[in-house]
């Protein structure tokens, strides 16, 4: 009974985004409402309501439709097709990057979590790491990847594109783990160091089921980062195939067909959902762990 | 990549043996064989997505004319991203690359790099500044005090030569970044928009004009051409690796045989345009897995690109005073920043008319007319270009 009232609630919740955004369409000003604007200079003031013509703001029905009509005009597949076949290209590359990130974050956890001098050397450069922007970042992984195929030893291009997005999702999982691995309470350290038990036992039955309620969200939100980091790093990098080239190719016809650069639009949201749906399904297999945590 | 191997190996024993034999030849001999491996794989990097802007290297591949010029693999590199043609060129991910001119004389002197341009595809322009009909704006000296928009990275350097010939600079003229669809000048956020004879341009008189139903018409629009005034710059050139043309023969003998494929393409799209444009947008949607702007548009393309290729002289063959007048164009512009593109003339290696000449020599001996004229078709453009 629960879950239906929850799905009746996101149901909802998107019913209202669209009755919002056409209730504006009908509502709003066609060019926009500007303050400040000095006459006979273009470009000038500061636009508060935006605008809502077709252009701007297309029917959400002409999406809908734009959907169902050939991609680019000819014998193409319907948008909804290609939409749907770059989607899944590039799920299964952000899900590449997604468990290399997991990886190679739960191993950093770890190695913080048991040794303070490694927290002290690495967590700085962890957060730093972050802070590099994406842009500049991407063009380097592709020239060490091309590189690397030069050198005899094939690496494609996605490779490239999954690199980039571990790069994103090894980040929550790496402070999730260390936090969910030193969250047990000194009674119960206290209680397995009286069993004399290990660092490995103490790890396996006390340390990572303790760990779970802090991974799930970090899971998810690496889920998260990996396909924005596969989507802009295939933007990046000039892969071909993906949602994200889609996008951008799309958006060059927004004057002329601009109801088709939101059928990619919807499809990286879809993206999006369907990767985090997919974490929640870890979660289900955890369930005796999660006691700590609030259910989402 | 195996080839890459052979090509490094190669690549040495080849220098190895033009050191050896400088003494007593003149310039390798391209022709002879024994000297060196002919190369049979190589790599094009070009500017944009597929489309009709580049139907003459998907001609070639589609028609087998690398393979007629003994090439048995090549492999053509869209961009689209962050890729930058003259980069990948330089760092070696290609063998030759698409890039408009000025754009590469600025990467030139920015970073000490050498690279030639071994034939100037494009022989004018392409680029307008399109703005409505009532605006007043008919010529660069009416930008006075006017909002125009430009796409940037590196776009932007005819305006800003066509400007710096009227005495208009960033102070005088706003210059704004637009994104690639048109609707910075139908929403009026700009007096005069950057667009493409054969993209842009086409894009706008694909939307349909809200007061009269119907699509937009040519004369709803003042358009302005670079090509008709100082700033015209020359545009898409296939360039090369200055240091491995001079090193490496076969790297030369291979520039001459590329060559000769792609001007087979580009005489295959002057001599049927409806089939190149079949082509490129088959290629785009198949093999290229890209989304391009349907076949009307692509055809529409194919018809401006050709203009901008056959000018009445021969195929390539680089112009001294266009290419005098781009770089002097490049000299006098400033940007909105305040900064040069180039503050010196670039080095004489810059272009060599050498292996293109060579290319048309040895096709029209096989026949081929690589200066014919190209008669313009009549494109009817539709709602959306599909």
């Amino acid at each position: 009974m629960r879950r239906w009232t929850a799905v009746a609630w996101g149901a909802a919740g998107i019913l209202a985004v669209a009755v919002a955004w056409e209730l504006y369409k009908f509502l709003g000003p066609a060019d926009g409402f500007v303050v400040g604007a000095i006459a006979g200079e273009t470009g000038s003031g500061v636009m508060l309501l935006p605008r809502t013509h077709d252009r701007a703001m297309p029917h959400l029905w002409d999406m809908v439709a734009r959907l169902f009509e050939s991609t680019s005009g000819g014998d193409t597949p319907p948008l909804i097709v290609s939409v749907a076949s770059a989607a899944l290209l590039t799920l299964g590359i952000a899900a590449v990057g997604w468990l290399i990130g997991v990886a190679v974050g739960m191993l950093l956890g770890l190695a913080m979590q048991r040794w303070r001098l490694v927290e002290w050397g690495l967590l700085p450069w962890i957060v730093v790491s972050q802070t590099v922007p994406l842009i500049a970042f991407a063009p380097v992984v592709n020239v060490i990847g091309n590189q690397i195929d030069r050198g005899g030893f094939p690496w494609p291009q996605w490779v490239s594109v999954a690199v980039i997005a571990s790069y994103l999702a090894f980040f929550p999982v790496a402070i999730g783990a260390l936090k969910g691995l030193g969250s047990p309470d000194r009674i119960h350290l206290d209680l397995m160091r009286s069993y004399a038990a290990g660092y490995r036992s103490t790890l396996l039955r006390l340390r990572l089921p303790a760990a779970v309620p802090y991974l799930l969200p970090a899971l998810r939100l690496a889920a998260a980062n990996a396909v924005v980091g596969a989507v802009v790093a295939e933007v990046s990098i000039g892969m071909r195939g993906g949602i994200g080239r889609m996008l951008i190719q799309l958006a060059g016809q927004g004057s002329s067909d601009p109801a088709a650069p939101w059928g990619p639009t919807f499809g990286s949201i879809a993206l999006g959902l369907v990767a985090a749906g997919s974490v929640a399904l870890v979660g289900l297999g955890l369930r005796r762990y999660r006691r700590g945590e609030a259910t989402a | 990549m195996k080839h890459s191997i052979r090509r490094a190996l190669f690549g040495t024993a080849a220098a190895a043996t033009a050191i050896t034999l400088a003494a007593c030849t003149a310039p390798a001999d391209t022709g002879g064989d024994g000297d060196f491996e002919p190369l049979t794989e190589i790599s094009l990097q070009l500017q944009w997505l597929p489309q009709a802007q580049f139907a003459g290297y998907y001609v070639a591949l589609d028609q087998g004319y690398f393979e007629e010029e003994g090439f048995d693999s090549v492999e053509i590199v869209p961009s689209g991203g962050d890729i930058v043609p003259q980069d990948a060129l330089v760092a070696g991910d290609v063998d030759f690359a698409i890039a408009w001119v000025p754009k590469v004389l600025g990467t030139l002197e920015a970073s000490g790099v050498e690279l030639t341009n071994i034939a100037q595809v494009f022989q004018k322009s392409g680029t307008l500044q399109v703005s409505w009909a009532d605006s007043g704006i008919e010529s660069v000296a009416d930008f006075e005090g006017k909002r125009i928009g430009s796409w940037g990275f590196g776009n932007e350097w005819e305006i800003f030569a066509a400007m710096a010939d009227e005495g208009l600079d960033s102070t005088t003229v706003s210059i704004t970044t637009q994104d690639f669809s048109m609707n910075a000048l139908l929403d009026g956020d700009v007096d005069a928009a950057q667009a493409m004879t054969y993209n842009e341009w086409a894009q706008v008189l694909e939307v349909v004009n809200p007061e009269t139903g119907e699509l937009y018409q040519p004369e709803d629009f003042n358009v302005i051409s670079y090509e008709d005034t100082a700033g015209a710059m020359l545009q898409d050139a296939i360039w090369a690796d200055t240091a491995r043309l001079a090193d490496d023969p076969a790297y030369a003998d291979a520039a001459v045989r590329f060559l000769k494929a792609i001007i087979k393409g580009w005489v295959y799209s002057r001599d049927n345009p409806e089939d190149a444009a079949a082509i490129v947008y088959d290629a785009a949607i198949n093999a290229e897995a890209a989304f391009p702007v349907g076949p009307v548009h692509q055809l529409w393309q194919m018809n401006e690109v050709n203009k901008l290729i056959w000018a009445g002289g021969k195929f390539g063959l680089i112009d001294a005073g266009a290419w005098d007048k781009t770089v002097a164009g490049a000299l006098a512009a400033v940007n909105q920043d305040g900064l040069n593109l180039i503050t010196a003339e670039p080095s004489a290696s810059a272009y060599s008319n050498e292996y293109i000449e060579q290319a048309l020599a040895e096709l029209e001996e096989e026949g081929v007319i690589v200066d014919g004229e190209y008669s313009p078709i009549d494109v009817t453009l539709t709602e959306g270009g599909q």
